[in-house]
């Protein structure tokens, strides 16, 4: 044993400590558990928000993309930023109509707005196949931190195991309320922790923030600016901007707002997200820092480069903290995730095929699949070949999918009907499950078309095709209904 | 559309619309390069942005609890 383990696992039993205590008081209904009762002032919403953005991936990820590619990594803060400016206006709207009907779950939304409950399946099969792979490379980000910080004396598998475990346990007893109590640890932590090494590492190396980044760019030309083509400014634009629609469709944002108290309380949160996107700014510092400390890591080695600087920096029991932290990152958006994928399951799936089940049974089931979702993702995570590669890639551009129909479910007369919605959305995940099969993108689909056209992110074709069915199918359905109740009258 | 509306425009112009002229090293702005200056900078007024809407919006002026 090592000083890092001890205290990767004072943090752990500190987690479920706090996951398990944040039940208090509080009578565990099916509302209470997954949407906090709808009882969570800003602060709350923040932190389950913010749980959200600092994903172990993005503690992973950010550091290695600045490692790997250098400026294209800058649009990760840039459409967190950009999200909050669209979910300050959507979500009040949608918070206020999940208050009015009663609503728990994403899918439940959507049923509740095309009155149909089987569009209600589509949206939380949706929901769960890309929640899975979500949750997957949180735990396979888990193991790596976990078995890199103790110094290997714990495998990455013993460290999925023992994670999920723990989440599985306080999710089981305190729902959203476990998320968000486990929240307050992680970000105390990333406040402290992860800009205290943002800031050391460069100075301990290069003497200051500025000299980093001129000896990166005196030795690596054009690494601190987006390339001409690939990477590129139009990639840039639209990986961001289709980002930001995908992220608002999630089905767990969707319940993370619901459990907010009042409008104003969602609105002030995402006031506050754009400052604390900042603190990815510190990773990716690490990020720049390791270019030159540990070169030469090649491919998915570059997802270990801040643990491993970390290690050539600190003492164990430093270290220990950096794990500790990572762990958190991991705890904290999988426990939300297990929640959301459960309640989905219960709520929009069981509950329309027996559709007199009382609402303590559905709650009960709720709980039940927690573990249940757990071990298939730990099967995915310690078996996962190939298949879950492509999952995680299209995980992102399937949810993206259901975003055409929540918009047009705003409009006062939505001609979207039930049929056009599901066309539309399904059309749009085969698209989608294509082009990730056959490693397509725009450059090779098109390869005549203009670079500004061909750096464009794939995602934006599967997104056209959902629009256009997802219209044709309702202006088809739309006509026959009319035609239909005329015959009637 | 009202100000509030076009007030949230800009945090897109600013990010997105002008970075082919802020895709540069240099000026190092606080030790870092120009277009992670830019970036951060937005980052900041995006917040700033939004605060301002949130005065501006007058649905957060009633005084009902559910608004």
């Amino acid at each position: 044993m090592n000083a890092a383990l001890y205290i990767i696992f004072a943090f752990l039993l500190l987690a479920i400590l706090l996951g398990i205590r944040a039940r208090k008081g509080k009578n565990m209904d099916l509302e209470q558990w997954s949407v906090g009762g709808r009882g969570f002032g800003t602060v709350l919403l923040f932190l389950l928000s913010a749980g959200e953005i600092y994903t172990t991936f993005t503690f992973l990820g950010a550091s290695s993309w600045a490692y790997g590619k250098g400026a294209p990594a800058f649009y990760i803060i840039a459409y967190v930023s950009l999200q909050s400016v669209l979910c300050y206006w959507i979500f009040p709207v949608i918070w206020k109509y999940a208050k009015e009907h009663h609503l728990i779950s994403q899918s439940d939304f959507f049923v509740s707005k095309y009155k149909s409950p089987y569009l209600g399946i589509l949206v939380a099969f949706i929901g769960v196949i890309s929640i899975i792979p979500y949750i997957v490379l949180q735990l396979k980000g888990l193991g790596i931190i976990v078995s890199m910080a103790s110094y290997g004396l714990i495998s990455s598998n013993t460290a999925v195991w023992i994670g999920v475990i723990a989440v599985t346990l306080y999710v089981m007893i305190s729902g959203i309320h476990g998320t968000a109590w486990t929240a307050v640890i992680k970000d105390i932590m990333i406040f402290s922790i992860v800009v205290f090494i943002g800031i050391y590492i460069p100075f301990h190396y290069y003497g200051g923030m500025e000299p980093m980044f001129k000896h990166i760019q005196a030795t690596k030309q054009g690494f601190l600016t987006l390339p001409g083509s690939g990477l590129s400014i139009s990639w840039f634009i639209s990986t961001v901007l289709l980002t930001d629609l995908g992220t608002i469709v999630w089905p767990h944002t969707f319940m993370a707002n619901y459990s907010a108290k009042n409008a104003k309380a969602i609105r002030k949160n995402y006031i506050m997200i754009p400052l604390y996107t900042l603190m990815l700014l510190f990773i990716f510092f690490v990020g720049f820092a390791a270019v030159e400390q540990i070169p030469n890591l090649k491919g998915s080695e570059s997802d270990l480069v801040l643990l491993k600087l970390s290690i050539k920096t600190f003492n164990p029991w430093f270290v220990g903290l950096i794990g500790a932290t990572g762990l958190l990152t991991a705890l904290v958006p999988g426990s939300m995730l297990l929640m959301t994928a459960s309640t989905l399951l219960a709520k929009n799936v069981y509950k329309v095929f027996v559709p007199n089940a009382r609402e303590k049974q559905v709650s009960n089931l709720a709980k039940y699949l927690v573990p249940v979702i757990s071990l298939v993702c730990v099967f995915f995570t310690l078996n996962g070949g190939k298949g879950i590669v492509l999952l995680l890639l299209m995980g992102y551009s399937f949810i993206t999918q259901l975003f055409p129909a929540l918009v047009c479910s705003f409009m006062k007369n939505n001609f979207v009907t039930k049929q056009g919605a599901a066309a539309g959305m399904i059309a749009g995940v085969i698209t989608v499950a294509y082009i990730t099969f056959t490693n397509g993108s725009i450059a090779s689909m098109f390869p005549s078309w203009p670079q500004v056209m061909k750096d464009l992110n794939v995602g934006i074709i599967a997104l056209i095709l959902n629009i256009i069915v997802t219209v044709t199918v309702s202006l088809i359905t739309e006509r026959n209904i009319k035609v239909f109740t005329l015959k009637n009258q | 559309m009202k100000l509030i509306h076009v007030l949230s425009f800009i945090p897109f112009i600013g990010m997105l619309g002008m970075l082919p002229f802020a895709n540069k090293v240099n000026p190092y702005i606080l030790g870092m390069p120009f277009i992670l200056f830019w970036i951060v900078m937005w980052v900041i007024l995006t917040s700033v942005i939004m605060a301002i809407i949130y005065r501006l919006d007058p649905s957060n002026k009633e005084k009902t609890d559910i608004k």
